[in-house]
């Protein structure tokens, strides 16, 4: 639509038709203050604190129900507004309890601010304010009625934003009430969106309440450490005897791509980094008992009997297994550790989507992936598997956001009635396991019909019902198309086919863990190198790391195998508990020598011979790659001491190993031709990783225990991830290609194993973090109420 | 949950009259209101189910509608106007007779279960006034001696 | 069954068929019913709404905007389906009309209704009955059935191939559901909150679809229009204010009643004649003129004529036809304190002016008249109303900071007289101790 002018405060300025007044306002940096509005969120009009003069208009018009209009002329401050909102100031704060001292918003209180602003200091009013005693609503969600403004934010954003609906309005006049669905308590997804749009202190985290005052946290944005969706956290951190202590978890930059949203995890679910379980000392096993150790001890021992193996048994005899949780650098790193210092191929992790088939299916067709703010705009949607409200909350918030706000259509294709079904305008639902029949369906196999059109399946669809909705879903332009690991292989392909097929088409792999993507872009695969380069030919990392084993080495199973046949001598675990993840035997690992870096004694740290303590991501610096691929900063926010990150640990057992790392971590600056010799296959030759820094107006690191030299490395030669170094300090998140990777290759679908993670479990993770459980507790505590 | 075969049928009838089903919420909570004697859990279930609603917001609505409540009352609910027309003509004094006669106060029940007592707003009978209504029915022009002989009246046939 | 009463100066026209019998559809017929519905089936859309815009019709309840133009602006074309809706959720103190109407001639109303849906092309119309007039509502609904009956609602009405559908329904117990988008609300079964407007209801109302709402006298007048015509109607009444309305005469008179007369008729008059004037000897404090939500008139300003534009012109308003009348005993603190006490309570909470405005107005008043009130209290009262006034996101708050501020302006001094723990001069108890010193 075209824009119109209008002058507000004397300022000439346009915005677009049909535009609200308060954000044609906001865009040209006026501020015009108020609680209920909201955007994004449906229209109140009920706070009256945005009320402008508008001329013509007897009364004052709230600017946030006003579209603006041609030649509209607006006075936001004079002294008719600026009284209006005083008196709504003095009106609040006549019930308000003035307990700010000890309030939780105190210091970020969007009525002190107002208060502040329109200098409603006076009180006119001498009766006795209405008192309520606080509630509990859940483990986390605490209200203070009287504190209450009745902005209705958190019933909009819990209703129209997370279609959870857990909270209404009660009562009327100054008897209004925010209600919770249970009567005195929540039965709800627990998000915590509400704490977080709540302008004051009503609603309060359970989690967070009187530990500490906002201005004594420093604030740290980063990626929260959970689901695969990438979504951005901002952790409040506090000085502690033990190191940083994060304190608070919450959504105040907004500059993430979830927006608005975070959920339980990303809002409460950093505490398992304070379990009293958590590892802060090097464990030996000695006499058949993990005892604590030094640091150099541990490391010393480890480098010893990895290259010893190495020496005798060859890297064959050695497999290492990455994490899902661990940084780009890390798995990096590690990929590069094994194939290089190792010796070995058999590089695995637990799988939980199909990444490399994708790879090879969009492999040198650019532009048919989708980002997470894809999801946001894109005009349709169509969703193969998965069930996202509990699997990938961000996405479907994505999801719901836009099919509210935009209109998108949203095709559901699954075994289960999921929850998003609600926002669908269309919805198969297929037998289980026949989400690939169905893709092949919408491929143009109609042999598949019958079996899809199963009148057995309760609301299933009709032939014709199938055939109108591939019909439907034909047409659709741009369509975003994600789908869960129901869909491996050749599968893939064939969806990747049927996509190319429609207009814009992009798709999204949906993995489990918040660095999946990640791991799997950065090679750990027995059979693929970073950037899903296979392990032959390779001649990229051949020259770059020099001499390679080319041998297509053990996938995770087939170590155990190995190990269980003995001729897996040793094995190195990072941040991963396979035993405890995927029902390995332990036994099968008794004769091999194992390494574990976790925060925990998970399962598989229990039989290991050297456990060494690891940071977390909320304490180290990467980057993470979530699961549509978009390369997003992880931030250092808290501290525990005497743990360290998994890339210094690499690194020095690299060195326990007298192995040269500064052939594994591009570091430090000498000649050009040292340099070379150290980094390139053939001796002599012009160091292209200084080129590179230099092409990039970047310097090379000063020590081998800096992520970011690795880094440099990942962008000079991961396909696709050559993207802008600025925009990824900045916090912005950048869609990577994948469409530059290498071959890549089908994988034996066997391997990938479903976390099966909802909204309040998260792998090994979620089992020591205090408020997941607390929160899962209370759940199974409160009898389900018969549906029927 | 049972309720009477008239209830039902106006029911039925009263889900074709309007495009949504949650349409009929508010009259059919009042029908239910005047069986059961209130608005229990049971009926919230009830009706929250029939009309594809949540719990939550039958609740809310009925929170909203001052007619509507939770708590069982009386069996005749004596209503007594004291708004502006009823009380320049007595209205507060009449609503305060009642109190004693009945030894209850606002919103308040009897023990005997058969009368609750509500100071309510204007119930449009303000040409007549001072006014009250006992359940549904109107009872205008009123006096001290006039309300003591309804409230006889009501309190034999509620007790035959 | 309310009472019903007379005066030579009545017209009769909405009140023509109470006491007649009409509830029976046979009376009814008897007398000149469901005559002009079917005259108006032959008219056509356009002309309808020129009728009653030329009758000069205006909205009964309360804001006095011409019904003709309020049909006119429902659009001819509609995706979606268009709704008449009844207002029958009579609740503003001091109004007691659309109840005889309801109980003495529900056809008039369904009647009046069709003719609206006709006008503007609507096929499906509901009544609103006020949850406490449920012996209204049980007329109302065999009315209804009666008319189905006969098959003058339903498929193909009177042979004219248009199909017409009216239901009843009942509200539970909400003054703010009178608002008119907050009945919208409430009839999709919902909490009365009101909407946003813009979009009005003609464009944007019941279940999306574009809406004529009217109050019940409104609709009720309508068939006379159409059978009497325009002309006729509007010379009831004075300029620009058609025909007659039914005044609600309360409060301190010797015969208070519901009485016809025409617009513009002197207020006064109406006090002292029909009304028959103050009893028990004593004088006129004060008329509350058109509900209680309009600002109150002193004796030297009754001498009025009762029209929409008159009344506005002496600073208040004509509103739903509410006239109460106060004489010399009445305390106007106390009348103050009972008038924002129904607001307090019927304010829905919604927007903060009229939620917390309405709360500190009845406590600061309750303490006031209890005798504990401060010199500032009468400012801050008057501060309290004036910051509500045209702030709140509905009517109900002017409806409460207007009348307020016209007591605070027009009888500051019975309010000083209460200050410094003196007892209230209108009640003989004793004093109340000052909560604070």
């Amino acid at each position: 639509m075209a824009d119109v002018n209008l002058i507000v405060d004397g300022k000439k300025i346009t915005a677009p038709a049909g535009a609200l007044l308060i954000e044609a306002c906001k865009n040209v940096g006026i501020e015009v203050p108020s609680f209920c509005y909201y955007p994004g969120l449906s229209l109140q009009g009920a706070c009256r604190m945005c009320v402008v003069k508008v001329e013509k208009m007897p009364k004052l018009q709230t600017a946030c129900t006003t579209t603006v209009t041609e030649g509209m002329i607006v006075a936001t401050d004079s002294d008719e507004v600026r009284q209006a909102r005083k008196a709504m100031v003095e009106l609040l704060l006549g019930n308000h309890p003035l307990d700010c001292p000890v309030c939780d918003a105190g210091g970020e209180c969007e009525l002190q601010d107002m208060a502040f602003s329109y200098g409603a200091a006076e009180s006119k009013f001498m009766e006795a304010k209405n008192h309520k005693e606080e509630q509990q609503w859940s483990p986390v969600v605490y209200f203070d009625r009287p504190r209450c403004i009745l902005c209705y934010r958190c019933v909009r954003v819990c209703g129209e934003g997370m279609d959870v609906w857990a909270l209404g309005v009660q009562n009327r006049g100054v008897s209004s009430i925010i209600a919770p669905n249970q009567e005195d308590h929540l039965d709800c997804e627990e998000c915590g969106m509400c704490i977080d749009i709540c302008p004051v202190g009503a609603l309060t985290s359970g989690a967070y309440r009187y530990k500490t005052r906002p201005w004594e946290m420093n604030h740290v944005s980063t990626i929260c450490t959970h689901c695969g969706d990438g979504c951005k956290t901002t952790l409040g951190v506090r000085q502690c005897d033990t190191g940083t202590e994060i304190v608070r978890g919450d959504n105040r930059d907004k500059s993430g791509i979830n927006n608005d949203f975070l959920c339980i995890k990303g809002r409460y679910a950093f505490d398992f980094a304070y379990h009293k379980e958590r590892l802060t000392q090097p464990l030996i096993r000695k006499n058949g008992k993990l005892t604590p150790a030094t640091w150099e001890e541990a490391f010393e021992r480890i480098g010893k009997r990895f290259r010893e193996v190495r020496d005798q048994d060859g890297g064959g005899a050695i497999g290492v297994i990455g994490s899902n949780r661990t940084t780009n650098e890390e798995n990096y790193l590690l990929s590069k550790f094994a194939r290089v210092v190792l010796k070995t191929n058999n590089v695995d992790h637990h799988r939980t989507a199909d990444y490399p088939a994708l790879a090879a299916a969009l492999h040198g067709k650019p532009g048919k992936t989708a980002s997470m703010r894809d999801v946001l705009t894109a005009p349709a949607i169509l969703l193969i598997g998965n069930d996202p409200t509990n699997q990938h909350p961000l996405l479907a918030w994505q999801i719901r956001t836009n099919v509210r706000l935009r209109r998108a259509k949203l095709y559901v294709i699954n075994s289960a009635p999921i929850k998003l079904r609600r926002q669908a305008a269309g919805f198969g639902l297929v037998p289980a396991g026949a989400e690939a029949k169905a893709v092949a369906f919408l491929a143009g196999d109609d042999s598949l019909l019958d079996s899809l059109a199963d009148s057995k399946i309760a609301d299933g669809l009709t032939r014709d019902a199938w055939i109108a909705l591939r019909e439907t879903i034909r047409a659709e332009q741009n369509m975003v198309i994600a789908f869960g690991s129901e869909l491996r292989a050749q599968d893939i392909e064939k969806l990747a086919g049927f996509a190319s097929t429609l207009t814009g088409a992009k798709l999204i792999c949906l993995g489990d863990y918040s660095n999946s993507r990640g791991a799997s872009e950065m090679g750990i695969y027995p059979d693929l190198l970073p950037g899903y380069e296979p392990v032959t030919p390779a001649d990229k990392f051949q020259k770059e790391w020099g001499n390679l084993p080319t041998e297509k080495g053990l996938s995770l199973l087939e170590m155990m195998d190995a190990a269980k046949a003995g001729t897996l001598k040793a094995l190195y675990v990072v941040g991963s508990n396979p035993v405890g993840r995927l029902g390995i035997d332990p036994f099968v690992l008794s004769k091999s020598f194992v390494v574990v870096q976790d925060m925990f004694l998970t399962e598989t740290a229990n039989i290991a011979d050297v456990v060494l303590p690891a940071a977390n991501a909320y304490e180290k610096t990467g980057t993470y790659t979530n699961t549509c691929g978009d390369l997003q900063l992880v931030k250092k926010a808290g501290e525990v001491s005497n743990t360290k990150p998994d890339f210094e640990m690499i690194v020095r057992i690299a060195d326990a190993m007298g192995s040269d790392v500064s052939g594994l971590v591009p570091f430090g600056s000498g000649t050009h031709s040292d340099m070379g010799q150290t980094r390139g296959a053939q001796s002599g030759e012009a160091d292209r990783h200084a080129v590179w820094l230099e092409a990039h107006n970047l310097e090379p690191k000063m020590t081998p225990f800096d992520p970011m030299a690795i880094l440099d490395e990942i962008q000079r030669l991961v396909a696709g991830y050559d993207v802008s170094r600025v925009n990824l300090l900045a916090g912005n998140d950048q869609h990577l290609e994948i469409a530059a990777s290498g071959a890549s290759s089908f994988q034996d679908p066997v391997l990938i194993v479903p976390a099966n993670d909802n909204l309040f479990s998260s792998g090994t993770l979620g089992r020591y973090s205090k408020t997941l459980n607390s929160v899962y507790e209370n759940k199974s505590a409160v009898p389900e109420v018969a549906a029927d | 949950m049972r309720f009477s075969e008239e209830f039902e049928t106006r029911f039925a009838d009263m889900l074709t009259h309007y495009p949504t089903k949650r349409s009929a919420l508010v009259p059919t909570l009042l029908y239910a209101q005047d069986e059961i004697g209130s608005l229990s859990d049971e009926v919230i279930q009830e009706l929250a189910q029939r009309l594809e609603l949540t719990e939550l917001e039958v609740r809310n609505v009925i929170s909203y509608y001052s007619m509507l409540t939770t708590k069982p009352r009386g069996k005749y609910n004596v209503q007594v106007c004291t708004n502006i027309a009823c009380m320049l003509r007595g209205g507060e004094e009449l609503l305060d007779h009642c109190k004693k006669k009945l030894g209850i106060g606002h919103q308040g029940t009897t023990q005997d279960g058969l009368f609750s007592l509500e100071e309510v707003e204007c119930i449009g009978a303000c040409s007549w006034a001072p006014a009250a209504q006992v359940n549904y029915d109107f009872h205008e022009n009123l006096t001290n001696t006039k309300m003591d002989q309804i409230l006889d009246n009501y309190k034999k046939k509620g007790t035959q | 069954m309310a009472s019903l009463v007379s005066h030579p100066d009545e017209v009769r026209v909405i009140s023509k068929r109470f006491g007649q019998g009409a509830t029976d559809i046979d009376r009814y017929l008897q007398l000149d019913g469901y005559k002009a519905v079917q005259k108006a089936l032959g008219m056509g859309a356009d002309a309808l709404i020129n009728e009653v815009k030329n009758s000069g019709l205006r909205g009964r309840g309360g804001a006095g905007f011409s019904t003709g133009m309020k049909w006119s602006f429902v659009p001819k074309q509609s995706a979606k389906p268009k709704y008449v809706l009844c207002n029958g959720d009579e609740s503003e103190p001091g109004t007691c009309k659309d109840r005889l109407i309801f109980e003495h001639d529900p056809h008039s109303v369904i009647e009046g209704a069709m003719i609206a849906a006709l006008a503007v092309g609507s096929h499906t119309g509901y009544i609103y009955i006020r949850g406490e007039y449920r012996y209204l509502l049980v007329i109302m609904q065999k009315a209804i059935k009666d008319a189905y009956a006969k098959g003058f609602l339903g498929k193909n009405i009177f042979g004219s191939g248009y199909d017409l559908d009216i239901y009843w329904h009942g509200g539970a117990g909400a003054y703010e559901v009178g608002e008119e988008s907050a009945l919208m609300e409430s009839l999709e079964g919902k909490r009365g909150i009101p909407r946003i407007r813009p979009p009005f209801p003609a464009v944007v109302g019941l279940w999306g679809g574009p809406t004529v709402i009217n109050n019940a006298e409104t609709l009720a007048a309508v068939p006379h229009i159409i059978l009497g015509g325009a002309d006729w109607y509007a010379k009831l009444g004075t300029p620009k204010n058609g025909g007659t309305r039914l005044f609600c005469l309360a409060g301190h008179l010797n015969k208070p009643g519901v009485y016809e007369l025409p617009m513009g008729y002197n207020l006064k008059k109406m006090i002292y004649e029909v009304g028959g004037g103050i009893p028990n000897g004593r004088s006129l404090k004060a008329v509350v003129p058109g509900g209680s939500s309009t600002p109150v008139l002193l004796p030297e300003e009754i001498d009025v004529a009762m029209d929409f534009d008159s009344v506005a012109k002496a600073g208040s308003m004509l509103g739903s036809g509410g006239v109460v009348v106060l004489d010399d005993t009445t305390c106007i603190v106390k009348f103050a304190l009972r008038t924002i006490k129904f607001y307090q309570h019927e304010s829905c909470g919604w927007c903060i002016p009229c939620r917390e405005g309405t709360d500190w107005l009845k406590k600061t008043l309750t303490r006031f008249h209890a005798g504990a009130g401060l010199k500032k209290d009468i400012d801050n009262i008057y501060y309290l109303a004036e910051n509500m006034l045209g702030k709140t996101f509905c009517p109900l708050g002017d409806a409460a900071a207007m009348p307020t501020m016209a007591f605070v302006k027009k009888f500051r001094k019975e309010f000083e007289d209460h200050l410094d723990g003196k007892p209230c001069p209108f009640e003989k108890a004793g004093v109340v101790e000052p909560v604070m010193a």
